[in-house]
């Protein structure tokens, strides 16, 4: 997909040209959304494309907040819960009533009551940026979530509350009750979601926003009121989220109290920052590798939620830009094709890394089976190599890995780092900058 | 024939401080006005207290006849105002382009658009095409703002300020820090640009002041002490006293 500060048109052509690549990644984009669940067939994979699909909407659009208009949120997930919610209240009332509404409509149910709430919540909220924006988000995110738990007739108490997506009349004959049908609706408001949202960030609402982020005391002096952008912003934020949360609820057939807490808005803010909030696609990205995680790594280790942080951690540490930019960053070498003079130093640097990154695994496991006090008989596969956790043995290797493989991951990264500014000389030589 | 700009009376203490006194200032239409004094007079207050970056405690201020004390600097920048920043205050991740267009957008009437593809306006691109050509900055469009030198980003600076249209142009020390040559280009620069407008300017540059200004008020201690053309400046003993007699030592 393009760039977040895509290149200005030419003044003198009628149009923006567009280059034939923003409308490849584009192209890609929805060609993996269709064709995704028909090369990769096993139920459970619909599962997981379906909640990579929703974790994709809910992140583009806190982007809206964080990327575009530097706004930090710790209650996203309000307006997502909210939608949720409704929606599921609207899927009961279509249900009993009868009501002539099919299931692919009943997501802006979820984004008008996004929309409304943060309509509502956001003119307090964003009148100031910066602490005092990231405080409120975060008291009313409490607020909600607390009164979720107390108002049982509309949030359901601790159960929450159930609907049935099948007792909504079908639309063509699908009654949406095959995952594979709400994956293809979650996946069809994926795209038409994503292409708004870019669309917004075209817009001279949507370039204020990025004037904002970058200097709201400017943006005073040249006609435009910052409290007003930021809330405009906060309003299309909540309704997509709404959006999310509505496909959230149709996905599980229940909107609970977990859906608004803060556990929501961290996940949102981790997913959103790990993709990267400079470019337009990272959060896509981000949704992408969280949710896998999230469905992957519990299976594997009981400390998950570990490995999580230190990621999160490594992230906003050594690549501040997340994952979008640490592929965008090598956009220029690829076009200059100096590519080839960096890649035999990753080589390199890849063997030393995965080994440290063995030993440092190694050792939380170590330590989590003695602090669980399952030590004596938990055996640790990694690679499918068999570690005994009480084993001394085990403990020397996670010891050797983990010294040894940071002092040689670490020389090794200096060869990386000493290829790549070689290979950018090069690229600019060749006249690519950026 | 209304004024620019009228001040009058203006007062302004942050808490017991009283940084601006009685301050009277009047700019007509279509003048070149400097205001200069020592450090701490309270030259950027003025221009604050005008721009409605701060309000004033007390005292009128009027914009073109109408009242604009006490005005959010939007509102103020609406009725046709514009000021420049004395610390480069652009929009640092946003390329030359987007920050000319930036400026542009609300004086096309594009407001806060969301149904628009800011792309495809013409005269929004017509626009920030000539102020890109007018600020000698085509060549530099697709580079990120932080990212220009700091004489180009002065310049933006400039080009931001008059992108809107506005006819009442603020710049507030625009050659600070720069070169002679660069101070040579950047006063040619201001006196095209502002041609048919009014210009208040904040400069310590004595020969831009008196090279640039058809009057030049004195500001000291938040008090304008003498103001007339640049000949009366020179001859006013006051001011030899307060200001320009400075430079004697």
């Amino acid at each position: 997909m393009t760039e977040l500060t895509s290149r200005a048109p030419s003044p003198t052509g009628s149009a923006p040209a567009r280059n034939i690549g923003f409308y490849a990644a584009w192209g890609l984009f929805i060609l993996a959304v269709i064709l995704l669940p028909l090369i990769f067939r096993s139920g459970g994979s619909h599962t997981t494309f379906s909640l990579i699909g929703i974790a994709a909407i809910f992140a583009l659009s806190y982007n809206i907040l964080l990327g575009q208009t530097g706004l930090l949120s710790f209650g996203h997930a309000v307006y997502y819960g909210l939608g949720g919610f409704l929606a599921v209240h609207g899927m009961n009332a279509i249900a009993a009533h009868g009501l002539p509404v099919p299931l692919p409509f009943v997501p802006l149910i979820g984004g008008f009551a996004g929309l409304v709430f943060a309509v509502v919540i956001g003119w307090v909220s964003t009148q100031r940026a910066g602490t005092v924006f990231a405080m409120i988000s975060l008291g009313i995110g409490e607020l909600v979530a607390s009164s979720s738990l107390i108002l049982r007739s509309f949030f359901g108490g601790e159960a929450g509350i159930t609907t049935n997506r099948t007792d909504l009349p079908a639309l063509f004959g699908f009654n949406f009750g095959p995952q594979i049908q709400v994956y293809y609706l979650i996946g069809f408001w994926l795209v038409l979601s994503a292409i708004a949202m870019y669309a917004l960030t075209r817009t001279p609402l949507g370039r204020m926003c990025n004037a904002v982020r970058d200097n709201p005391e400017r943006v005073q002096f040249i006609g435009y009121d910052p409290h007003v952008i930021r809330y405009l912003s906060f309003c299309f934020a909540g309704f997509f989220a709404g959006i999310a949360g509505a496909l959230a609820a149709i996905n599980f057939e229940i909107a609970n109290a977990a859906y608004l807490g803060a556990v929501q808005s961290g996940i949102v803010l981790f997913a959103t920052f790990i993709g990267g909030i400079s470019y337009f696609f990272g959060p896509i990205l981000g949704a992408v590798v969280v949710t896998m995680l999230q469905l992957e790594l519990s299976d594997i280790t009981t400390v998950w939620q570990l490995y999580f942080g230190i990621i999160f951690i490594g992230i906003v540490m050594f690549a501040p830009g997340g994952l979008a930019s640490l592929l965008m960053m090598h956009r220029p070498l690829v076009r200059a094709g100096t590519l080839p003079m960096v890649l035999p130093a990753y080589l390199v640097a890849i063997v030393p890394t995965i080994l440290f990154a063995c030993g440092v695994i190694l050792t939380i496991e170590v330590l989590a089976a003695y602090s669980q006090g399952t030590a004596a008989s938990s055996t640790i596969r990694l690679f499918r190599i068999p570690f005994e956790a009480a084993n001394p043995m085990t403990w020397l290797a996670a010891a050797v890995l983990t010294i040894g493989g940071f002092f040689v991951a670490r020389m090794t990264w200096r060869g990386v780092t000493a290829a790549w500014d070689r290979a950018m000389m090069a690229a600019r030589e060749r006249g690519y900058h950026a | 024939m209304t004024n620019a700009i009228e001040m009058r009376a203006v007062e302004k203490s942050f808490g017991n401080v009283r940084i601006i006194q009685d301050l009277n200032l009047t700019v007509a239409k279509g003048e070149r006005h400097a205001i200069i004094g020592p450090n701490g007079a309270g030259k950027s207050t003025t221009f604050n207290l005008i721009s409605g970056h701060i309000t004033p405690t007390s005292g009128a201020i009027n914009l073109n006849g109408e009242s604009i004390g006490g005005l959010r600097p939007f509102e103020i920048n609406r009725r046709g105002l514009s000021r420049s920043f004395q610390v480069t205050n652009v929009f640092a991740k946003m390329t030359v382009w987007e920050n000319i267009r930036c400026a542009v957008l609300w004086a096309t009437g594009h407001r806060y658009a969301f149904w628009k593809n800011v792309d495809n306006l013409p005269e929004v691109r017509r626009r920030t095409a000539e102020i890109l050509e007018d600020i000698h900055l085509t060549h530099r469009r697709d580079v990120p703002a932080g990212l220009l030198t700091y004489a180009e980003q002065r310049e933006l600076e400039i080009g931001i300020t008059i992108a809107g249209g506005a006819n009442v142009i603020m710049l507030d020390e625009p050659t600070a820090g720069m070169s002679n040559t660069e101070t040579d280009r950047a006063v040619a620069l201001i006196r095209r640009l502002t041609e048919g407008r009014t210009l208040v300017i904040v400069e310590h540059d004595m020969s831009v002041v008196f090279g640039l200004a058809d009057r030049i008020s004195v500001l000291v201690y938040g008090n304008i002490i003498a103001s007339g053309t640049p000949e009366e400046i020179r001859g006013n003993p006051k001011v030899k006293e307060a200001y320009l007699g400075e430079e004697d030592h």
